[in-house]
């Protein structure tokens, strides 16, 4: 049994112009111990489905899901309180603006011993014995002096250590990363990308990691889904889905890799992943798509099936070197 | 630490020069002249005239009266009343306790009342509750301090009988000014009843001096939340599985703190306007109906040192409050 199993997630958002739907029936499930990745452009839903399993979306979200289960615990049905039980120790998640996502009036020490003081009840020696503990298993040089320091005295790499700290503090089962190294330096960024993968190896929780960098899901994923416009195009895992990318999506964002590129220029996708007023009718990605044609434009695509990298489109690709 | 206190001690000198400039002069621009004043109705010779010009100083050149004025006052004399012949100084530190106290009842009203009307009004954004917290505040800001005081007077004193018209105390009581604040000397003196009177004497003039400090703050707090609670840094308070409680009133609250403290520093400036028309009201024995008193009987050394410890007042709670601001704002602190 998975550890998180989602099926049919939808969420909608009422806004001035209307209800808009940035989640469309996505399927999520995450293994202990599993690392998924989810992919896609910006405005393709991916963080706001993860921040739906958190409960951290506003009110004016509305979330629907036909099964929705996390650890045995059916978080469709739990109450409040049992979901902020569940929040913050069994499932984390850290973000993509670490400075900004510490509270600028509390030092690093106070904000990590808040979890385990809500959720574990440790004491203030306890409390402070386990953040610096904490603060030198993310890579934080002198923990006991960080511990006193407040968030605008560290820099963006050592603000999201101290988020990951956090975040670990409570030896969740399941971490949820959305997109955390965008907002860091490149060199930063490969050294909090290992760290990541190095906790999860350690503590063998289960890492949901969303980025719209495939060089990274290619470093650390286990199992992929693209999503676009809300929807999930393709699911496969990381090998599969670099050898024989199924959907045309996934295999337009594989091209943008500057690493597969051939020609003097970077090939890009065209436009941009459509919004609320301009969903196109059968496909969503038809106006972008090079293969598309007239069916594509009126009928939505079906779902391919697993050995397809299920797909969601009329025409996938390399049907012949499908998975075994 | 030490740069930012220095360096908020710093601008204070300057800037107390500057009122005092202001406050000299612009007495001397109004209209009236004091020693007919003080002459009455029997008028004055012109040979008694220019006597009492040299004696009073008016005669010699107004930059010589003004470095004469900065000298005394840097030696602690603020002048003397042309109408009591009392140093102003000790006037002032009469009548200052009854200032101080009604102001730091109306602040404390002000505070405790407003800054819970905003949190509320921003966490149930667009509810019943916002707008009508928010209406009451657009009210009781426009509301002139005059009129809103006989209103209340009118309901509470006249119509219901609960709450005296004027004064500090019943004359009922009388026991030795020690602190100079009614409520403790009240307690301190023992007599039974005499608490229970300051307070029902104190409430109205709060109440009144409070109001726009008190919508002021309410609608700051609102708008300082509602933006605080969007920030990333309330999302990850959220995330960590905290109680709303924890993350509004800790997280979110004190964050927003920070812009309503400056307000708040700048309501005591506005507060010590509107004393001047509340303790009139109420006829309350403090500073603001002194001053007023002064200004009608043209009593320039009063006014003018008047002025200028109301001034320096305000420099000194303003002063607290950037301290206070460094306090709950650790970039300023350490920046």
């Amino acid at each position: 049994m998975p550890l998180l199993d989602i099926r049919d997630l939808s969420v909608t958002f009422a806004t001035s112009t209307g209800a808009f739907k940035a989640v469309d029936g996505v399927d999520i499930s995450v293994d202990a111990g599993e690392v998924l990745s989810i992919v896609g452009e910006s405005g393709s839903g991916k963080s706001v489905a993860m921040l739906a399993v958190m409960g951290l979306l506003p009110p004016t979200a509305t979330v629907t899901a036909a099964h929705m289960e996390f650890d045995g615990v059916d978080l469709k049905t739990a109450s409040k309180r049992r979901r902020r039980e569940i929040i913050g120790r069994d499932i984390s998640m850290i973000f993509q603006e670490p400075m900004s996502s510490l509270n600028p009036c509390f030092t690093v020490g106070f904000q990590i011993g808040e979890a385990l003081k809500t959720h574990l009840g440790l004491g203030r020696s306890e409390r402070k014995k386990r953040a610096i503990e904490l603060l030198s298993l993310v890579g934080i040089p002198e923990p006991e002096k960080r511990l006193s320091a407040f968030p605008h005295q560290l820099s963006g790499g050592m603000s999201q250590r101290v988020m990951i700290a956090m975040a670990i503090s409570c030896r969740p089962k399941l971490l949820i990363a959305d997109e955390p190294t965008t907002a860091l330096d490149v060199t930063i960024q490969a050294q909090i990308l290992d760290l990541l993968v190095d906790l999860q190896k350690e503590t063998e929780m289960g890492l949901v990691l969303i980025t719209h960098d495939m060089g990274v899901v290619a470093e650390t994923a286990q199992r992929v889904v693209v999503q676009y416009a809300g929807k999930q195009v393709e699911r496969q895992d990381v090998t599969g889905l670099f050898d024989a990318p199924h959907h045309p999506y996934t295999a337009a964002l594989l091209d943008a890799l500057p690493d597969r590129a051939t020609g003097d220029r970077l090939p890009a996708i065209p436009g941009v992943v459509p919004g609320q007023g301009d969903r196109p009718t059968g496909c969503l990605f038809n106006p972008r798509c090079a293969f598309a044609d007239e069916r594509c434009r009126t009928v939505e695509p079906p779902r391919q099936p697993p050995e397809l990298g299920e797909a969601l489109c009329h025409y996938p690709l390399h049907t012949g070197e499908a998975a075994a | 630490m030490l740069r930012f206190l220095l360096h908020r001690f710093g601008i204070l000198i300057p800037t107390f020069i500057g009122v005092s400039i202001v406050t000299f002069a612009f007495i001397r621009v109004l209209p009236g002249d004091p020693i007919l004043l003080l002459a009455g109705e029997r008028g004055v010779t012109p040979e008694r005239y220019a006597q009492l010009q040299e004696l009073l100083g008016f005669d010699r050149p107004l930059v010589v009266q003004y470095w004469d004025y900065l000298w005394a006052i840097l030696h602690g004399d603020f002048g003397t009343s042309l109408v009591s012949k009392q140093p102003v100084l000790d006037e002032f530190l009469a009548r200052f306790p009854a200032t101080l106290e009604l102001s730091l009842c109306a602040m404390f009203l002000a505070v405790i009342i407003g800054i819970p009307a905003g949190v509320i009004a921003a966490v149930k954004r667009g509810s019943i509750y916002d707008q009508s917290i928010m209406t009451t505040a657009l009210v009781g800001y426009s509301m002139p301090i005059f009129w809103w005081g006989l209103l209340l007077i009118i309901l509470f004193s006249v119509t219901l009988g609960w709450t005296p018209v004027s004064g500090r105390i019943s004359l009922m009581y009388y026991f030795p000014q020690v602190t100079g604040f009614m409520l403790i000397d009240s307690l301190l003196s023992g007599e039974k009843g005499a608490f229970a009177s300051a307070v029902s004497h104190l409430i109205l003039p709060s109440i009144v001096l409070g109001t726009i400090p008190l919508a002021v703050i309410a609608r700051q707090t609102r708008s300082a939340m509602l933006e605080v609670l969007g920030e990333d840094y309330v999302r990850t308070a959220r995330a960590k599985g905290l109680s709303s409680g924890r993350i509004v009133g800790l997280h979110a609250l004190r964050n927003a703190l920070i812009p309503v403290v400056t307000v708040i520093g700048l309501q005591v400036g506005v507060m010590m306007a509107g004393a001047i028309l509340t303790e009139t009201i109420f006829s309350w024995p403090g500073v603001g109906k002194w001053m007023l008193d002064s200004v009608f009987k043209r009593d320039y050394p009063v006014v003018q040192g008047g002025l200028l410890l109301i001034a320096a007042v305000v420099m000194v709670v303003n002063l607290m409050v950037d301290l206070l601001y460094g306090f709950i704002n650790p970039r300023i602190r350490q920046g």
